[in-house]
């Protein structure tokens, strides 16, 4: 697979997906997207990085071990259930702010942090997967 | 948000708007320490000195709010809090009642053991591919199993304690270990198949899934006198729980894959996973579906008589002592299983305690195991001896356990026991109570049997009475003071609870009161209505 067009396109291509996969994370709140799905088309992205390029650079390319991003992504989605505790209020109940910046409104809310999770849990499980599967076919 | 305030909408009618205190986060926080422990654990994985910190401190906080937990539903009753601050039975609940939250407090108890016994048996490989966070995950499958009030979320949490335990199953790698986690595997996904399968019945029945909801709606058809499709799902989720809980005849999972992983994984899992079968069945045909429990009484009658003989039976004709141990432990689910079939409040409080009981004694068997094993090299009764004579105290720390687990005064073993035997007789089941006995009297022959030849003679098979063949060079580790204070305090738990068994019979009493009469938990759940 491993041919001079595929792997010029490769980085760009998996550039432009993880970018993609981010707006799809982001929309996911009134429309069709979010965390898991995101973190499917980043996965992806890392696969096919890692098929152009070899493992060993998506490794050095996302600097942790897959597995620890799925660790961080159950870290932050426990801790968007959270805030509410200071709000006498029950586990996971919806907290909400809106930003004023740069002339617009913004909102934020505390399901937004964990789809964020879930993106982390699926790009980190499904990429450790991959790579371990590509390590071993390039043997 | 937006457009919102153009017309109004009576928030209350959907959601929770009394605060809510932050006591009741207790019933949530046992979850949420596992989970925040596991993670960051999981992500310092390279880290193997920083592991049984990161290990132990979030045990020791799970203790802690276990304990918490505990005292705050024995001072205010049944505690309830929804997710996300929907109504239930929208919302998915999370119930404390004595029985949940007892059961958390010594399943954790029992991990905070294992994290600390783990230390040394435990080596930088299995710690690099994450014995401490499988553990800690695992107590957050094991103590959401134990809180949830959500049939549902219940099996989500079988699941999270599931893929924990295959995790810590398969530690170290070796061919044995992946025969055994296979056959574990693959029986386990059968059961949780057939559970969510059971489920799937019961929401197309009732359309919800809260616990106490369906225990309402289930109280209401049984008094129009109409039985519906109950009996089918009772007897699939009686079918699915039977394989978590290894009882006759779909166990022979257990003694297949016990023995393999590392000795202190033995020892959790022979504490807990059985137990949150067992928690589930009580959990399932005492509270929720108790009409179908009267109507299966019979057959989890002659489940637990089957369970017990032949676990009792199993236990005599091993010769590996991992093997044995394993065996015992489905005598005690028998034992359980017993309880649930009498149904009363004493046959249920009766398997409370041996819950209780068997959680403590066989962590602490399998741990007392791998010290065998670590002083007499083996874990073949041919080949250990001589133990008595290398550490007496050890020997009779073992035999105190060995009375426990074959139900012998004055040990923890006893009580549940004698109220199980007591309940069977008075509910009029002479075979039942006789086969309780008679499963003790195979335990106690089998686990003599492990005495004799492991501390009493004087070296390896064939060494002639009275003489001592061996000079035993016990491992240098033995000395520890990680492998003995686990083991210390969980011995210390079995002798106090024989001794002064009365504050936990009040307890299980409690509990077995909170699932026959389900009013207190509905209340809990639904406010008063």
């Amino acid at each position: 697979m491993r041919t001079i067009i595929f792997r010029t396109i490769a980085p760009y291509l998996t550039a432009l997906m993880i970018l993609f996969s981010i707006f799809v994370l982001l929309r996911g709140h009134n429309e069709p997207g979010g965390g898991f799905i995101g973190g499917l088309i980043a996965a992806s992205a890392l696969a096919i990085y890692g098929i152009a390029c070899g493992v060993t650079s998506v490794r050095r390319a996302i600097r942790v071990h897959p597995m620890s991003l799925a660790a961080f992504g159950l870290l932050i989605a426990t801790l968007a259930g959270l805030p509410s505790l200071f709000f006498k209020q029950t586990f996971m109940t919806t907290q909400f702010i809106t930003l004023h910046a740069f002339g617009t409104e913004i909102d934020l809310m505390t399901p937004m942090l964990f789809d964020l999770g879930v993106y982390f849990v699926v790009v980190g499980a499904i990429s450790s997967i991959a790579l371990a599967l590509e390590e071993r076919e390039s043997d | 948000m937006a457009g919102s305030s153009e017309h109004s909408v009576d928030l209350s009618h959907a959601m929770i708007t009394a605060p809510v205190s932050a006591a009741d986060w207790l019933v949530i926080a046992p979850t949420l320490v596992t989970i925040l422990g596991g993670t960051l654990a999981l992500m310092a994985r390279k880290n193997t000195a920083a592991q049984p910190k990161i290990g132990m401190i979030f045990l020791s906080l799970l203790v802690i709010v276990n304990v918490g937990l505990l005292m705050r539903v024995l001072d205010h009753g049944v505690i309830t809090m929804v997710m996300g601050n929907w109504l239930p039975p929208f919302g998915i609940a999370f119930t404390a009642d004595a029985l949940g939250a007892s059961l958390s407090l010594i399943a954790s108890i029992v991990a905070w053991c294992a994290g600390l016994y783990g230390l040394v048996t435990v080596d930088g490989t299995g710690r690099r591919y994450g014995f401490y966070p499988f553990l800690l995950l695992l107590l957050t499958g094991v103590s959401g199993a134990f809180l949830t009030g959500d049939i549902f979320n219940l099996y989500v949490w079988f699941e999270v304690l599931l893929i924990s335990s295959y995790g810590l199953l398969v530690l170290g790698n070796d061919r044995a270990q992946l025969d055994g986690t296979v056959k574990y595997g693959i029986l386990n996904l059968i059961g949780t198949n057939l559970f969510l399968i059971a489920t799937g019945l019961l929401y197309g029945n009732f359309g919800t899934l809260n616990m106490a909801d369906i225990a309402m709606k289930v109280a209401a058809m049984d008094a129009g006198g109409s039985v519906g499709p109950l009996a089918t799902i009772a007897g699939i989720y009686l079918l699915a729980f039977a394989m978590k809980a290894a009882a006759f005849p779909v166990n022979f999972w257990l003694p297949a894959s016990y023995h393999t992983p590392n000795i202190v994984v033995s020892a959790v899992f022979a504490g807990l996973l059985t137990k949150v079968g067992v928690y589930a069945l009580i959990r399932i045909f005492v509270l929720i579906l108790p009409g179908a429990r009267d109507y299966m009484a019979d057959v989890i009658s002659l489940i637990a008589i089957a369970t017990m003989i032949t676990g009792g039976l199993g236990a005599l004709a091993q010769a590996e002592v991992r093997r044995l141990l394993g065996y015992l432990v489905i005598v005690g689910i028998g034992a359980m299983l017993a309880g649930i079939a009498v149904g009363s409040t004493q046959g249920i409080a009766g398997s409370i305690f041996y819950a209780v009981h068997s959680i403590i004694v066989m962590t602490a068997l399998y741990m007392a195991a791998g010290i065998m094993k670590l002083m007499g090299g083996s874990y073949q009764l041919r080949q250990l001896g001589a133990l008595y004579g290398l550490n007496p105290y050890f020997g009779g720390l073992f035999l105190v356990l060995a009375f426990a687990v074959s139900g012998l005064p004055p040990f923890s073993g006893f009580w549940p026991k004698m109220m199980l035997v007591e309940a069977s007789l008075v509910d009029g089941r002479g075979w039942l109570a006789f086969a309780i006995l008679f499963s003790g009297f195979l335990s106690t022959l089998a686990v003599g049997r492990v005495w004799i030849f492991a501390f009493w003679r004087g070296g390896a098979e064939g060494t002639p009475d009275g003489a001592t063949t061996v000079r035993l060079a016990p491992a240098p580790e033995v000395t520890s003071p990680a492998l003995w204070l686990p083991l210390l305090l969980l011995t210390g738990l079995v002798i106090y609870i024989g001794l002064q068994p009365d504050a936990m019979v009040q307890l299980v009493q409690r509990g077995a009161e909170g699932v026959i009469d389900p009013s207190a938990y509905v209340r809990s759940v639904f406010g008063e209505h």
